[in-house]
């Protein structure tokens, strides 16, 4: 950590050269050890070694986006943690929430977030949403090797675009690859479940409480089929994160306000466990 | 053989700091000041895209006055500084003391290094804790001087001026808008008049406790700012001044041709350079004579 200049040290001349203003091309320079990409492992897999964080989703809806995620941490068959928290603010009018191993992405997501306030203090002004995800997969893109060796860090990104009005999500591969999604979209293990669940109910026209509802839902059936994807925990009160971003910015929605919506869902399931019943035919759909 | 000049390290060390008194006495004032809900930074900035006031992290601004690309430099530095302790250690861990000493080092270093120009600028560095009594308000001075103020701070141009005006007008507490008037009265006061300084000239920031996300630092639009102030008399704009430029301006018409003034630009009867190929009066600018022949390609490795 010699490479953090302490208080009564002089400013180094790397910090007071013009030049990048991305954090983590600075960083890269001037203390690599604290980047996740600079770092070697040695081979053989490592996959079991640590949590795995599990299922995201989001969607949009016609003031903005929602991301919402499940609380669990896995570790084999072992449940690793059950309230660890996956969705996280990456600045006013963005989010990212992620799958994979836990302790890389949370530290590749603060990476992620220091950069783009970073830009933002540097430039006077803050990056596109288009800008902020390409960052975010050059960061995936470093992490090539260690995804390799069963370390993969999978993340889900959505911000409010103020020139085109709308919520937009963003999906990524291990390799960096970044794929913009309409709607709705979901990572992470219990993500088959999650995405099958949603295409049934989500709809263009929902609000904001509609659309916590359909991914509050869908990470309901997530967890009823996939052991590493946690459902509401009525028990010990413990919900899923859920962070809503509109056009006045983001906002992580209160515990109260989730347990009331996921205690509707539980109610619904205590009828039906197998969730609300999608008309067969698109006429009575609504 | 000339015989070299003694200077004395004091008359050394005073021409350094009259320098760089000297620009930054050229420009603008600036002012800061603790109100109820955090600190207010003010100054008379025509420009929109220069900014003398900005954030450096959740809790701590910076403002500066003097040459724009020497606290630009600054500026990025602390950015670069603040952003780097937080990711390494934590977010709480940045401190505005540790930006200031760290400033006080770089800006101290310059000024006694004898390679170096002296920085010619003064700077701020506020922090707003929880309650007011944490606020602070440090001041470093170009040869890397700090001081912790208490209240209301300025620096720049015409700084006693101002901070008289300040000490007389100055409660502690205010509000935002009762502040925000005060410093702009201030900043609009000299010695001969009192100046209504445009609302769209002023460059005005705060840190605010209030402020629900973590970052704390807002800069204050010029609908706001127009709105806010808009019970004061007639405005009246500044002169232009040379920082309200990134570039400082061409040379002026330097006045008449004096052959022993090596900085004159003015060539006044001195006749032009002569052309270096045919030795007349040039009318067009000289060119480079034709390159030689392309030298010969270097053998190829391994060609033996």
């Amino acid at each position: 950590m010699s490479t953090v200049p302490g208080a009564g040290a002089r400013l180094p001349q790397s910090f007071l050269t013009p030049g990048s203003s991305s954090f983590a091309d600075f960083l890269s320079h001037q203390a690599p050890d604290l980047l996740p990409s600079t770092r070697s492992l040695p081979t053989g897999s490592a996959g079991d070694l640590a949590p795995h964080g599990t299922t995201i989703v989001a969607a949009t809806f016609a003031g903005g986006v929602v991301m919402a995620g499940d609380r669990r941490a896995t570790m084999g068959n072992i449940i690793a943690q059950r309230d660890i928290e996956k969705v996280f603010p990456t600045d006013e009018f963005s989010c990212a929430g992620i799958a994979g191993t836990a302790g890389l992405a949370v530290e590749m997501v603060r990476l992620f977030a220091t950069e783009l306030e970073h830009y933002e203090k540097i430039e006077g002004t803050t990056l596109s949403v288009d800008g902020k995800a390409n960052r975010l997969a050059a960061l995936i893109r470093g992490n090539l090797g260690m995804a390799m060796q069963g370390l993969a860090v999978v993340p889900l990104f959505a911000g409010w675009d103020e020139r085109a009005e709308q919520g937009r999500i963003f999906s990524y591969d291990v390799t960096g690859g970044r794929y913009e999604e309409t709607a709705f979209h979901a990572v992470g293990s219990g993500s088959l479940f999650a995405r099958g669940s949603l295409k049934k109910l989500y709809r263009d026209d929902l609000d904001q409480t509609g659309c916590v509802t359909a991914l509050v839902q869908a990470l309901y059936d997530a967890a009823d089929d996939d052991s590493a994807t946690g459902g509401p925990d009525l028990a010990r009160r413990i919900f899923p994160v859920v962070h809503v971003i509109t056009a006045e910015g983001g906002r992580r929605l209160s515990d109260a306000e989730v347990a009331e919506v996921a205690d509707l869902v539980v109610a619904g399931r205590m009828q039906r466990p197998d969730g609300p019943v999608a008309s067969l035919t698109q006429e009575n759909n609504r | 053989m000339s015989t070299p000049y003694y200077v004395s390290p004091e008359q050394l060390m005073k021409d350094r700091a009259d320098f760089a008194r000297k620009g930054v006495s050229r420009g603008r004032s600036l002012v800061a000041l603790q109100y109820a809900d955090g600190v207010l930074l003010v100054s008379e900035n025509p420009s929109q895209a220069l900014h003398k006031i900005s954030e450096l992290y959740d809790r701590i601004a910076f403002a500066a006055v003097g040459r724009y690309n020497e606290f630009e430099n600054l500026r990025i530095a602390g950015v670069r500084l603040a952003d780097m302790r937080g990711f390494a250690y934590d977010r709480r861990d940045v401190t505005g003391q540790g930006i200031a000493g760290a400033y006080a080092q770089t800006l101290g270093t310059i000024f006694s290094s004898a390679g170096e120009k002296p920085y010619e600028v003064e700077l701020f560095v506020a922090e707003i804790g929880d309650e007011p009594e944490d606020d602070r308000i440090f001041r470093l001075t170009y040869e890397g001087m700090v001081a912790d103020e208490h209240g209301y701070a300025v620096m720049g141009g015409a700084a006693d001026v101002v901070g008289k005006h300040l000490k007389e007008h100055y409660r502690p507490g205010a509000s935002l808008e009762d502040a925000l008037h005060v410093a702009v009265a201030a900043l609009g006061h000299s010695e001969s008049s009192d100046r209504v300084i445009p609302a769209d000239d002023l460059e005005v920031a705060v840190l605010d406790r209030t402020r629900t996300q973590p970052r704390k630092f807002r800069r204050m639009t010029p609908a706001w700012l127009a709105d806010t102030l808009s019970d004061r008399g007639a405005e009246t704009p500044d002169q232009a001044r040379a920082e309200d430029s990134a570039v400082s301006a061409p040379p002026a018409n330097s006045g008449t041709d004096d052959p022993n003034d090596p900085t004159d630009t003015v060539s006044g009867s001195t006749p032009p350079l002569e052309d270096p190929l045919t030795g007349g009066p040039s009318g067009v600018p000289p060119i480079a004579p034709p390159p030689n022949a392309p030298p010969a390609p270097p053998p190829a490795p391994g060609d033996d």
